[in-house]
């Protein structure tokens, strides 16, 4: 419990971390590796999925967080707005995000 | 079982919307913020709540005597993350809150419900539900953990950006409930207040702007989301581990069979006994001849063999509740994704096939979350193959009457259990293999995407798990009480008549008899087979069927029902019989769920008819190849 407490002092929402003025390049979110946040630079997606991830949140500026990878490989979970939303490679390949370097110090 | 998941609903008059009065309230929200655990507490009802996204799959209604305003009606509703229709439980909302939907009341008030530890994301749904124009009252659920966690909110400055009343609430707890009361008595009156000062909505429709208007909320009214919860990344770092993850899941499994043989029986043979003397006690009271035979060798015996089960029934659903309760389902559906793929189907088509391993029913009332028509139906279909808990039944007592119980893996895994653990397998096999045929044949559509939230781990309250296990042994009894009792009492009267008959020349043993030939090669008797009609109602009535049969037969009167069953059938026609209700799709509440919700009855019928086609074969596989090849 003690642990358990502790870290949720150290550990703050990933938000607020990203440094935003670095340099970035563009990346697709299913090619960002684990620990990493991306920015949504834009989704394509067939009408009403897209539409329906947007209300969920994935909208362009939302910052995505890969989480975890599911113990197949696929699909992936990633946190945004402090959820957890599963998608599958082939999904999170449409979604354009911009990487911000030297953040994978950060590590895991 | 059969008739599992109705609860109780009110008859409601339809009237049009009237300016200025409430008599219906809706709760709207986004799926898993606690709408269904709010409506409990508002009346009272026990509607079906869990820790996953989209447990509440229609709209419910129910009277708001909770907080003593009965003369107000609440519905509940599937949660939604805008008033788009992507999903079958998505358009029951929307229709809802639209009032087009027949046969509900239409809101006139709405308790928007929000999680307060993701309110950033949540407030997007505020921007549409209030562009509705309804009297709306924003509920920040799960406030305590808010604040318990470091998070805040200043509710008076959120209250004055959405133009509408905020209050902090905690539905599992209780807590703020009466800032609902105040919201009713005030808007019940006409409307007095000087027009709201006008708030600027964000464009309808358009989620980009939604978040944008949302982030500055939550900007302007000081939003802190809590830390994260740390312990469920810490629980996931090893749930959905490459290597633990599927091995914890394995091990679980294996530990419910277990539990529930090494823990079940014990019980359920303590429970027979009492039950068996419970008869004893009763039979010199109703004297010797028919009304003894009837009482005792028909109807008690009979109902009492079902009920034995009970015990085992439970534990099964404390696994199930634990599951469902505590957030493990969606992780689950998450491992499964990849097996479902190769299928054709969704891992969001797991949900629906974990909860079927309680009933088929509310199984198949929750592919509503599916979002593509073909595989929501593919997935209906395949439903009933799971091992639902009514075919637990003759599953424990033929393994118990024929398979020794012998330890494989030391004390932790048994035979008994390893033979159980194989028929919950052949299900779900039976049930991947036809999907797959569905969806290269039939059901042919291009592969809809995963998209799944996974919900924070909870730990299950002991409240909330026993007060399923209540409604579960209720919905059991009230089984055994009416659909059991009256089969047997039919049974008997047709195994004496006519009168001064045996067995074997009564209405019942000729029918029995009749059908015979039939059967004979898949090793069943004529017993088995009245058995097997008789269980076209509800799988469980098989076994009150045999407990009458068996003991209306003067041969094996004196035996019980697994001595009995030991000395009439082989090791063959036992796992025959077994195979047989693997497959086949005894239950007559699922034919109706399944035409309710596809619309037609060529999709029962197909299914009965193959199912059933399937049972048979494989049984006769199962007989032959124990006939010639064990013995």
């Amino acid at each position: 419990m003690v642990a358990i407490a502790l870290s949720s002092i150290f550990g703050a929402e990933t938000e607020e971390e990203l440094d935003l003025s670095g340099a970035w390049k563009l990346s697709l979110l299913s090619e960002l590796p684990i620990g990493t946040t991306g920015v949504v630079e834009s989704l394509d997606l067939p009408g009403e999925i897209q539409h329906h991830l947007m209300h969920m949140g994935f909208v362009p500026e939302a910052r995505v967080t890969v989480v975890r990878r599911a113990p197949a490989g696929d699909p992936t979970v990633y946190a945004i707005d402090g959820f957890e939303v599963a998608l599958r490679r082939d999904t999170a390949r449409a979604i354009r995000v911009r990487e911000y370097e030297g953040q994978n110090a950060r590590g895991k | 079982m059969s008739s599992c998941c109705s609860t109780p609903t009110i008859d409601v008059p339809i009237e049009p919307r009237a300016a200025g009065r409430i008599r219906t309230v809706a709760l709207v929200g986004p799926p898993n913020s606690g709408k269904s655990t709010l409506f409990n507490r508002l009346t009272g009802l026990r509607q079906k709540v869990a820790n996953y996204p989209g447990v509440t799959v229609e709209q419910r209604v129910g009277r708001l005597n909770g907080i003593g305003r009965a003369d107000l009606t609440l519905i509940d509703l599937p949660g939604i993350y805008g008033l788009d229709t992507y999903s079958e439980d998505a358009r029951v909302a929307v229709e809802v809150l639209h009032g087009e939907m027949p046969g509900t009341p239409v809101p006139d008030a709405i308790l928007l419900v929000l999680d307060s530890l993701h309110l950033r994301r949540q407030l997007m749904l505020a921007a549409p539900v209030l562009a509705l124009g309804l009297p709306t009252l924003v509920l920040l659920n799960m406030s305590d953990l808010m604040e318990a966690r470091g998070g805040h909110i200043d509710t008076l400055a959120l209250a004055q950006e959405l133009g509408v009343p905020v209050a902090k609430i905690s539905a599992t707890r209780g807590t703020g409930l009466d800032s609902i009361n105040h919201f009713l008595d005030r808007k019940a009156e006409p409307e007095t207040t000087p027009a709201a000062a006008k708030i600027e909505l964000p464009v309808v429709g358009n989620p980009r702007s939604y978040r944008q208007w949302a982030t500055g909320i939550s900007t302007r009214t000081k939003y802190k989301a809590p830390v994260s919860n740390q312990a469920t990344k810490r629980i996931d770092g090893v749930l959905l581990h490459r290597i633990w993850g599927p091995l914890v899941f394995l091990a679980v499994v294996f530990a419910v069979f277990q539990v529930v043989f090494s823990i079940g029986q014990p019980l359920s043979d303590g429970f027979g006994e009492l039950l068996n003397r419970a008869g004893d006690g009763i039979a010199p009271l109703l004297g010797h001849g028919w009304l003894e035979s009837l009482a005792i060798d028909g109807v008690w015996r009979g109902v009492a063999s079902v009920l034995v089960f009970l015990p085992q029934i439970l534990l099964l659903f404390l696994f199930i509740g634990v599951l469902e309760d505590s957030g493990y389902l969606a992780r689950a559906a998450l491992i499964a994704d990849r097996v479902m793929r190769s299928i054709g189907l969704n891992g969001k088509a797991f949900i629906p096939l974990l909860s079927a391993y309680a009933c088929a029913v509310p199984a198949i009332m929750a592919t509503r979350t599916i979002e593509n028509k073909r595989d929501r139906f593919a997935t209906i279909l395949v439903a009933p193959f799971m091992t639902c808990s009514a075919r637990l039944p003759i599953y424990m007592l033929m393994i118990a009457a024929f398979i020794p119980n012998k330890p494989i893996l030391g004390d932790f895994f048994g035979l008994r259990a390893a033979v159980m653990l194989s028929l919950y397998v052949l299900g779900f096999v039976a049930a991947l293999a036809t999907a797959r045929l569905l969806k290269s044949s039939i059901l042919k559509a291009s592969s809809a995407p995963f998209i799944l939230e996974l919900p924070q781990y909870r730990l299950p309250t002991f409240r909330s798990l026993s007060l399923r296990l209540v409604d579960r042994g209720k919905v059991f009894l009230r089984q055994a009480g009416t659909v059991i009792l009256a089969v047997t009492l039919v049974l008997w009267v047709l195994s004496h008549v006519p009168f001064h008959t045996d067995l074997t020349t009564s209405v019942i043993g000729r029918l029995g008899h009749l059908i015979e030939p039939a059967i004979r090669p898949l090793g069943f008797n004529w017993k088995i087979g009245i058995g097997l009609l008789t269980s076209v109602v509800a799988r469980e009535v098989i076994v009150g069927t045999l407990g009458t049969l068996y003991g209306a037969d003067p041969a094996t009167q004196s035996l019980g029902l697994q001595a009995a069953l030991r000395h009439d059938l082989t090791l063959g026609g036992a796992m025959a019989l077994v195979v047989f209700f693997a497959f086949a799709l005894q239950c007559t509440s699922t034919l109706a769920i399944v035409r309710r919700e596809t619309n037609s009855w060529k999709w029962p019928a197909l299914q009965f008819i193959y199912m059933g086609c399937l049972a048979y074969v494989a049984s006769l596989a199962t007989n032959q190849f124990i006939l010639h090849f064990i013995r």
